[in-house]
């Protein structure tokens, strides 16, 4: 048996996933990526094939993606990241046809084949405003865990309006909401639903076509899933593997370099 | 003697000014914005009025202007920021013909007549890069206060390339500058540098001409001035000390002497609130 690594590497966490033969995910890790990248994208790697109990010479091919892929040193090849999470999602929820990604510093909206390659994409990336940022410094402005802010908001009544585009100024709105004595939970919801509206903007452009795969480590915020449920008016495919999309869409595409390498020449198409 | 007051409420700070019926400035007084927008007013105006030794009673006219304008409940009358900023500056530079004005959240460039009415305007409010809070923000990431930007700054002998597409994001690329072994004054000074090639955009949108004055709070760092002079190539404007930060409550206060003198010729007696009539 033989083994494929994707390594993805964020711009704020690391990611890595190894599949078997059968596209089976074996193992993954998931890490802070930090100031050193080399060093996360070994890291991340070592883990998973610890995680799947395998040997680290078993794994044939390794592909690195994501903002970092080009400090993955060991990886055999690299492959865009909007390429990986559109294989990804496909390969986990086949009906998939949009992908909406949002990470820690960019939002992607992605339009797919059912083969998986990407037709169209769109993404946020020169303004933090509907990326992870936009999540992370409104728990930083109300002194809340990260993790929490989902929860918190999903108890709201009344959305409080947030109006400001640029996650510096919401931070400063965020806290003047609160001094006029609005609820925490409707000022996170207003938070989360203006993140929505942005992310609603890039997969209009890009065309929503059912089914909608959700992925990347905004996922992990239940608050954003719901919301991204009412705006689009359809349920999400989104699971406990979202985070790790683009490194498992890497993955595959390593495990296909290992078995057309494989493939007896005469057998190609066309070639008989 | 008559006096009016112009009180200028910022994003970040409030400003106000007492000034006499012969444009003499005989009080100031600053504060930070915060919150309660009402109450830091009510001070700054009190600090003002203390310099001025004067009482609030004996204020013939107060004019407000900033953001905050509209919720100060003790003001005669309320001008918009880009009207009074054109007074300001043109109270110390009458020749002005371009007003660039940065701020804490927002940089604004108009554009003047020799009358100094607003030809032009145009201003950048959604987002944070190429405003006051951008370089804030980078100083932040080096664990430098506000304070210090300025000395900082004056040491860098060669400004980093800093991108300042988003001043979020701009933290990241602090970071990799940092750990590349740049130091934290090239990394503040190439921060402005990005703010400045953003204002300049700004002042070509309003087809900028010379004489050029820059205010706002952000001039309290020298080099700001120097950058956007070599950026335009021709000299531009500073009011003197403190006085860029001021500029906006200035001129709200000339304009609500110019109410004032209207009100006298027994002009039409306006509503309180008539927001554009004291700058026509």
């Amino acid at each position: 048996m033989s083994y494929a690594a994707g390594v993805d590497v964020g711009s704020t966490q690391t990611k890595a996933v190894v599949v078997d033969e059968d596209g089976r995910i074996a193992g993954r890790s998931l890490i802070d990526t930090g100031a050193n990248v080399v060093t996360a994208a070994e890291k991340a790697f070592l883990l998973a094939v610890q995680d799947a109990l395998i040997g680290e010479e078993t794994v044939g091919y390794v592909v690195g993606t994501g903002y970092g892929r080009y400090k993955v040193t060991f990886g055999d090849t690299q492959i865009t990241e909007i390429s990986c999470h559109a294989r990804g999602a496909v390969h986990m929820f086949p009906q998939t046809r949009t992908v909406l990604d949002m990470g820690g510093q960019d939002t992607k909206a992605i339009r797919v084949a059912p083969s998986g390659e990407v037709i169209d994409f769109c993404m946020n990336d020169k303004c933090a405003a509907g990326t992870g940022r936009f999540l992370q410094a409104a728990a930083i402005a109300l002194e809340i865990p990260l993790a929490d802010l989902g929860p918190i908001a999903l108890r709201a009544e009344k959305a409080v309006p947030i109006s400001t585009t640029c996650t510096v100024f919401a931070e400063s709105e965020v806290l003047s909401w609160l001094g006029k004595g609005k609820k925490i939970e409707d000022i996170l919801l207003g938070v989360h639903r203006s993140m929505g509206t942005r992310s609603m903007a890039l997969l209009r452009r890009v065309g929503v076509e059912s089914q909608v795969a959700f992925t990347g480590g905004v996922t992990k915020n239940l608050g954003m899933v719901q919301v991204m449920n009412e705006m689009l008016g359809m349920q999400v495919n989104v699971g406990e593997e979202a985070h790790f999309m683009g490194a498992l869409g890497a993955a595959l595409f390593a495990r296909d370099r290992i078995m057309s390498s494989r493939e007896p020449i005469a057998l190609k198409e066309g070639a008989v | 003697m008559k006096f009016t007051a112009g009180i200028d409420v910022g994003s970040t700070y409030t400003k106000a000014v007492i000034l006499t019926d012969d444009h003499q400035i005989v009080g100031t007084g600053m504060t930070k914005t915060g919150f309660k927008l009402v109450e830091a007013a009510r001070r700054a105006y009190e600090t003002a009025l203390t310099e001025a030794k004067l009482t609030e009673k004996e204020i013939a006219y107060l004019a407000t202007t900033g953001y905050g304008r509209f919720l100060i409940p003790f003001r005669d009358v309320y001008v918009t920021d880009i009207t009074a900023q054109s007074r300001g500056a043109q109270f110390f530079f009458p020749q002005t013909r371009t007003v660039l004005d940065i701020g804490g959240q927002t940089m604004k460039a108009s554009r003047l007549d020799g009358d100094g009415k607003v030809k032009a305007f145009r201003l950048n409010d959604k987002c944070a890069a190429g405003t006051g809070a951008f370089l804030e923000k980078t100083a932040r990431y080096m664990n430098y206060q506000i304070e210090e930007i300025g000395p900082l700054v004056a040491t860098s002998k060669e400004a980093v390339a800093i991108s300042g597409v988003c001043a979020v994001f701009a933290e990241s690329e602090v970071i990799n500058h940092v750990s590349a072994g740049a130091t934290p004054a090239d990394i503040m000074h190439g921060a402005i540098v990005s703010l400045v090639d953003r204002a300049v955009q700004l002042m070509k949108r309003v087809q900028a001409e010379p004489e050029y004055t820059l205010v706002g709070g952000i001039l309290r760092f020298d080099t700001m001035a120097r950058v956007v002079q070599n950026k335009l190539n021709a000299p531009v404007n500073v009011p003197p000390g403190a006085m860029p930060q001021f500029t906006a409550a200035i001129g709200a206060a000339i304009l609500a002497h110019r109410r004032l003198q209207k009100l006298a010729a027994g002009g039409a007696i306006f509503e309180r609130d008539e927001v554009e009539a004291v700058a026509a």
